[in-house]
């Protein structure tokens, strides 16, 4: 367990995310101490509708991005649908137009490798549910930065391929249940 | 905090280094681009190049100028489609293309065109509002490579059916098909949509202004620079508008984090439209 306390949260997630995301995100308190940055697979020729709908449920702000957004504690980052979102130094999140990663843009990896390299150690990357295997190098990529790795246990999730492929690429990953993240980033992200 | 991060990793060194050799050899200039885009793309040519690391990739970047396409490729080149983001098209049709058509003569600039999808879209629409005629277009990037392949005009038959279908959502007036040829899994534009168009070498990091333009057209170039490079380039789009001129930028780009916010106004708040204020 790092000593260090998280800087920034980074969350993937793909099929039935939202679901997931609801009994994550309401329950993240107003004075969340550090910004949380989500990419969730969305069809790329959709204008998103996530922002908006989580808007309405939480308690933090909730943003969709835009190129070189600062980041701010108490907020919620979501990528916008058809770019890949990445975090800068100084912590800024910027957008690329890059090929697509493993068919998705924007990529749970793409977000997390770059937390890693921005944030160090002072990072919590959390894998949902989901059906493909984005986020697992990303996610290794994080724990490699000593930074905090959380999945979701699979056998709660609605599609168990994407945790299972973070826990085959990270073993030392933190398994648990979504009631369990949620308590999780109230109990050491505010700590 | 006390964390080791205060110290500059090696990769990153290695980077600045790669960037400021780049500059001094060759005047490429990606000193300003956001960093995170850079070094993934370095990461990915130093795997399929099979060079071991970046200070490496330096070295024969120094000594070996064939060197310099194929790391400026990784480095610049974006795949776009045509009339990406159907609604911008849309937008520009609808209501920019109302006010353009009350001046005799027209100058478009597309700047970082890349392979030219979006310099051919631009054409198309004129062309279907018979504003072509009176148009000159300028293309300008600084890859000569892209450059080359946007002049050619030439793009792979699989994406026909997206930049079809875009072209459609966005209010086309034509079929797309009109305007190219199929042969061998490739298409070919017709090279009529060239006889008004200027391709040429800017760069937006270190050229200057090249003329008064009433339309600019930079979708997705700008969120490669950080934010200086970023007021830099807005800086010459500002000075190349007169007074009511538009700009166009990427669908989640925006002027708000700008120096020159307050040059332009929102003209189509949602497609990202902006029109010159001031002057």
């Amino acid at each position: 367990m790092s000593d260090v306390s998280p800087q920034a949260v980074v969350i993937g997630a793909s099929a039935g995310a939202l679901e997931a995301l609801t009994i994550i995100l309401p329950a993240v308190p107003a004075d969340f101490p550090v910004p949380l940055i989500l990419v969730v697979h969305i069809p790329g020729d959709k204008r998103s509708v996530l922002a908006e709908l989580f808007r309405a449920k939480c308690q933090i702000r909730v943003l969709e991005v835009e190129d070189k957004e600062p980041l701010v504690a108490g907020t919620a980052y979501f990528a916008p649908p058809n770019y890949h979102l990445l975090v800068e130094t100084p912590k800024t999140l910027s957008l690329s137009s890059d090929d697509p990663v493993m068919f998705s843009r924007p990529s749970i990896d793409v977000l997390f490798e770059t937390a890693a390299d921005a944030f160090g150690s002072a990072l919590v990357g959390i894998v949902l549910t989901g059906a493909n295997h984005d986020g697992a190098r990303g996610l290794r990529a994080i724990s490699d930065a000593g930074g905090q790795a959380i999945v979701q246990d699979p056998a709660t999730a609605f599609a168990a391929a994407m945790p299972e492929g973070a826990i085959a690429r990270c073993p030392g990953a933190q398994v648990m249940p979504l009631d369990a993240i949620a308590a999780y980033l109230q109990k050491v992200v505010c700590a | 905090m006390s964390e080791p991060s205060m110290v500059e990793k090696v990769e990153d060194i290695e980077i600045r280094l790669l960037l400021e050799a780049l500059y001094a050899r060759y005047h490429y200039d990606f000193r300003g681009y956001a960093m995170a885009s850079v070094k993934r793309r370095l990461r990915q040519a130093l795997e399929q190049l099979g060079v071991p690391t970046i200070s490496s990739l330096q070295e024969r970047l120094l000594h070996d100028r064939d060197m310099l396409p194929q790391i400026l490729g990784y480095l610049t080149v974006q795949v776009s489609e045509m009339f990406r983001d159907p609604d911008y098209f849309r937008a520009i049709r609808e209501q920019v293309i109302p006010h353009l058509r009350t001046y005799p003569s027209l100058k478009v600039w597309v700047a970082g065109c890349s392979h030219g999808e979006e310099l051919y879209s631009l054409v198309i629409l004129f062309r279907e509002e018979g504003l072509e005629d009176r148009t000159l277009f300028y293309a300008t990037d600084i890859s000569q490579e892209a450059l080359e392949i946007a002049e050619a005009g030439v793009y792979p038959l699989d994406r026909m059916q997206l930049f079809t279908e875009n072209h459609r959502r966005s209010g086309g007036k034509s079929s797309l098909s009109d305007y190219y040829q199929a042969a061998y899994g490739r298409v070919s534009f017709d090279r009529t949509l060239r006889r008004n168009v200027v391709f040429s070498d800017h760069s937006l990091v270190t050229d200057a202004v090249f003329g008064e333009m009433n339309l600019i057209s930079c979708r997705n170039v700008l969120i490669y620079f950080d934010r200086t490079l970023q007021d830099r380039a807005l800086g010459l789009f500002k000075d190349s508008l007169p007074r009511n001129g538009f700009l166009g930028l990427g669908a989640k780009e925006s002027i708000r984090f700008s120096d020159h916010a307050g040059s332009f106004r929102d003209f189509v708040r949602t497609e990202k439209i902006y029109q010159r204020v001031g002057k």
